[in-house]
C-alpha cells in the first residue's frame, strides 16, 4: 500500500492508461502546464493545453472520440460545464444512439466541485444530477483516495462518455492506494460499514460525514450500515435495496440540492422496490436549493454536518432505541 | 477518387433535387425535414472535390452532402421515414444521419454542432499517423458544412481558432444560404459575408458562387489541396439562397417574393444545364434521358422506403450505451 494524494491518484491513473494505449491522450485548461510529467512522457501531441473555451474542448474530445481516440479533458470546475453542454449531452450522450450505434464515444470529462474552500457558486456547483439525468452518459463520483484511481482507470478504458466529478478540497488530501495496477469498475457500490439500524447512502466527500455520522450512532447503540456509491450512473440498486431490506430505515446524503438530485431518485427506487421494509419516513440530508456561498460560515452551513445526521437517524429509530 | 465529368455533377445535382422535392411532396410521413433545395451547387461542387480517405461532418441540410458522397438514395429515404433500412436504423431521422461506410461522420441538428466536432476529427487524422484510429489513412482532411446560422454561434469562433492554432486540417465550408430558420440574415450580422470573421481568425477565407457548381468544385479542389499539403485548415463561403422554407411543410409567407423569384432565376442546376446545352456538351435527348433516369431512381428509393419495416421496437433501448 502506497499512500498519497487524490491529485497523485488521478496523475497515476493518467500516466498508467497513457502508458497502455496509445489512444488516450489528455486536454484542457493548464494540463500541459500542470501535468509537466505526463508532457515529459507522452510529449506534446498526447498532452495540450487548450484556449479556455469549454465549448470547444469537450467538442473536440467527442469529435476524436468518434475517430477511436479515448480523450481526458479537463474542464476545471464543474459550473465550467454548462458551457460545454452542447458537445457532452447532444454529441456524446446522444450520436452513439441516434447514428444506430456507428459511433462510440469513450472519453472522459474531469471538474472539480465541493464545499470547504469558499471559492462561491460559479466555481462549486454540484450538478452531478444533471448528467445522470441525460441518456448515453455516465457519471462516477469518488470518496477515496484508492477509487480516485481506480474509478479514472475503468473511466478511461470504458466505451461511453465518463463525466468524473472530484471534490476541489481533497486533492491534497493523502490515502492509501494498492501498489500496481488497481483497476475499480464502474457501477459498484462500496459498503463501507455494516449496520442493521439504519442505511447511510452517500458518494464523494459527504461519505465522510456519514461514517463521522455512524462512528456518532454507534456510542448510542445505533449500527448505521454506510454505502458509498462511487458511480452515480449506472447506480448499484442492488447494493442499495439489499441494505435498506436489512435495515428498513434510509436516509441519502449528498452535497447537491435535493430537488430532482440523486437523493430522490435513490428513494424512489427504494419507495417502489422495498417498499415493505421501510419502518420509517425515507430522509434526504441535502444541501440547499441556493447557489453556493462564498462565507466559510454560510457554506459550512449549506454543508451536510455529521450532528444533523446523527439527529435524522435517532428520530427514524425513535427515542426508545437509544439509550440517553 | 476521379474527377466528375460536369454532366455528372448537372445529373447528382438533379438527382438531390428530385429526392428532396419527392420527400417535401410527402411531408405527411417525415415532418420536419429541412431541405437544402436551390444550395445543389455547393453541396455538389465540394463533396465531389474531397477524397475517400477525407471525413464529412455536417448539419440538418445534408441529403445533398450525403448524396453526392455516394449515399443510396433508397436507404437515406427510409431513414428519414424512420425504417429500420436507413443508415441509422432509423434511429435518426432526416436531422441527424451518419454513415460511417461513406466516411461521414456525424451530422448534427444542434447548429454548430458540427463545429464543434470538427477539431476533434481532424486531431484524430493527423495523430493517425502514430496513433492508429479511424482516420489512419494519411493526409485525410475533415470537411464541416455549416450556414450563416452557424456562424453566428459562439462556437463557429471557438472551433476556427483551435484549428488555427492546433494546426488541424479541416476545410470550413460555410453555405451562406441567407437564411437562419426564419429569420434573414441581414437582420442578424453585419456583413454580407461570413468570410471577413473568419479571416480575422488568420487562415485563407475564400467566398465564391455558391450557384456555380464548377466555381464551387475549382474553388474547393484549391481549398482541400491546401489542407491536405499543409495541415492547417481554410474557409470556404459559398453564396447561395435556400428557396425553400426552413422545414417542410412551410408556406413561405415571411420570404420577399422578388427576392425569391431573383434566386430561382439563379437555380444552380438551370445554370449548370443551360451551359452544357450551349457548350453542346449535352443534347436534349441526353438531358430528358438523365431527368428520366433520375425520376426512375428517385421513385425506386421511395418505394424501397415505404417498403422498408419499422424497426423492432426493442430498438428503442439499444445503442444507449455500448
Amino acid at each position: 500500500m502506497q499512500t498519497i494524494t487524490v491529485n497523485d491518484a488521478v496523475g497515476q491513473a493518467l500516466a498508467e492508461e497513457m502508458r497502455r494505449d496509445a489512444r488516450v491522450l489528455t486536454f484542457g485548461e493548464g494540463v500541459a502546464t500542470n501535468r509537466r510529467e505526463l508532457l515529459a512522457e507522452f510529449g506534446a501531441q498526447r498532452v495540450r493545453n487548450t484556449p479556455l473555451a469549454e465549448g470547444i474542448i469537450a467538442g473536440a474530445a467527442a469529435g476524436a472520440a468518434a475517430m477511436g481516440l479515448r480523450p481526458v479533458i479537463d474542464l476545471l470546475y464543474a459550473p465550467f460545464m454548462t458551457l460545454s453542454m452542447d458537445a457532452i449531452m447532444n454529441s456524446a450522450g446522444k450520436l452513439r444512439y441516434l447514428s444506430g450505434g456507428q459511433f462510440e464515444f469513450p472519453m472522459v470529462v474531469l471538474a472539480r466541485t465541493g464545499a470547504g474552500w469558499t471559492v462561491g457558486a460559479q466555481h462549486n456547483h454540484n450538478l452531478e444530477a444533471m448528467f445522470v439525468h441525460a441518456p448515453g452518459l455516465k457519471v462516477v463520483m469518488p470518496h477515496s483516495t484508492a477509487d480516485y484511481k481506480g474509478l479514472l482507470k475503468s473511466a478511461i478504458r470504458d466505451p461511453n462518455p465518463v463525466l468524473f466529478f472530484m471534490d476541489m478540497t481533497v486533492g491534497y488530501t493523502p490515502g492509501p492506494v494498492p501498489e500496481g495496477e488497481h483497476v475499480v469498475p464502474l457501477g459498484q457500490a462500496a459498503v463501507l460499514r455494516a449496520g442493521a439500524d439504519v442505511t447511510l447512502v452517500s458518494y464523494s466527500k459527504s461519505v465522510t460525514t456519514c461514517l463521522a455520522a455512524a462512528e456518532q450512532l454507534a456510542q448510542r447503540g445505533v449500527e448505521a450500515e454506510v454505502i458509498d456509491l462511487r458511480t452515480l450512473k449506472p447506480l448499484d440498486e442492488a447494493t442499495i435495496l439489499r441494505s435498506v431490506r436489512k435495515t428498513g430505515r434510509l436516509v441519502v446524503v449528498h452535497e447537491a440540492a435535493a430537488p430532482c438530485g440523486v437523493g430522490a431518485e435513490v428513494a424512489a427506487i427504494v419507495g417502489e422496490r422495498a417498499f415493505a421494509a421501510l419502518k420509517a419516513p425515507i430522509r434526504r440530508i441535502t444541501g440547499p436549493d441556493a447557489p453556493a456561498p462564498s462565507s466559510w460560515m454560510l457554506e459550512q452551513a449549506a454543508l451536510p454536518q455529521a450532528d444533523g445526521i446523527v439527529r435524522a437517524v435517532l428520530a427514524l429509530v425513535g427515542a426508545e432505541a437509544v439509550p440517553a | 477518387m476521379s474527377q466528375p465529368s460536369r454532366i455528372s455533377m448537372l445529373e447528382t445535382m438533379m438527382l438531390i433535387r428530385a429526392h428532396e422535392e419527392r420527400l417535401a411532396a410527402n411531408a405527411g410521413s417525415s415532418p420536419g425535414t429541412c431541405t437544402a433545395v436551390g444550395q445543389e451547387a455547393a453541396a455538389v461542387g465540394v463533396v465531389t472535390a474531397l477524397q475517400p480517405r477525407d471525413r464529412i461532418l455536417t448539419n440538418h441540410r445534408s441529403a445533398g452532402h450525403l448524396l453526392a458522397r455516394g449515399a443510396d438514395p433508397g436507404r437515406l429515404m427510409a431513414e428519414v421515414m424512420g425504417r429500420a433500412d436507413g443508415y441509422c436504423k432509423g434511429k435518426s431521422g432526416s436531422l441527424h444521419v451518419s454513415a460511417k461506410e461513406l466516411g461521414v461522420v456525424l451530422t448534427s441538428t444542434i447548429v454548430g454542432g458540427e463545429l464543434s466536432l470538427a477539431p476533434g476529427v481532424a486531431l484524430a487524422q493527423k495523430m493517425g499517423t502514430t496513433v492508429p484510429n479511424e482516420g489512419t489513412e494519411p493526409g485525410g482532411i475533415t470537411a464541416v458544412f455549416f450556414g450563416d446560422g452557424a456562424a453566428c454561434e459562439g462556437i463557429f469562433h471557438e472551433s476556427i481558432n483551435l484549428a488555427v492554432t492546433w494546426q488541424l486540417p479541416v476545410l470550413y465550408v460555410c453555405e451562406n444560404n441567407q437564411w437562419q430558420a426564419f429569420v434573414r440574415r441581414d437582420e442578424t450580422m453585419p456583413h454580407e459575408q461570413v468570410r471577413p470573421w473568419a479571416a480575422s481568425h488568420g487562415l485563407p477565407a475564400v467566398a465564391v458562387d455558391g450557384n456555380d457548381v464548377e466555381a464551387v468544385h475549382a474553388a474547393a479542389l484549391a481549398a482541400a489541396e491546401h489542407v491536405r499539403t499543409t495541415g492547417t485548415p481554410y474557409f470556404l463561403e459559398l453564396i447561395t439562397y435556400r428557396t425553400r422554407g426552413h422545414y417542410e411543410p412551410d408556406d413561405q409567407a415571411y420570404v420577399d417574393k422578388d427576392e425569391l423569384a431573383r434566386w430561382k432565376a439563379r437555380d444552380p442546376i438551370a445554370l449548370q444545364r443551360d451551359r452544357l446545352l450551349a457548350a453542346g456538351e449535352l443534347a436534349e435527348g441526353e438531358l430528358a434521358h438523365l431527368q428520366q433516369r433520375v425520376a426512375d431512381t428517385v421513385e425506386a428509393a421511395f418505394t424501397f422506403a415505404q417498403n422498408s419495416p419499422w424497426p423492432d421496437v426493442r430498438e428503442l433501448l439499444t445503442d444507449v450505451y455500448a
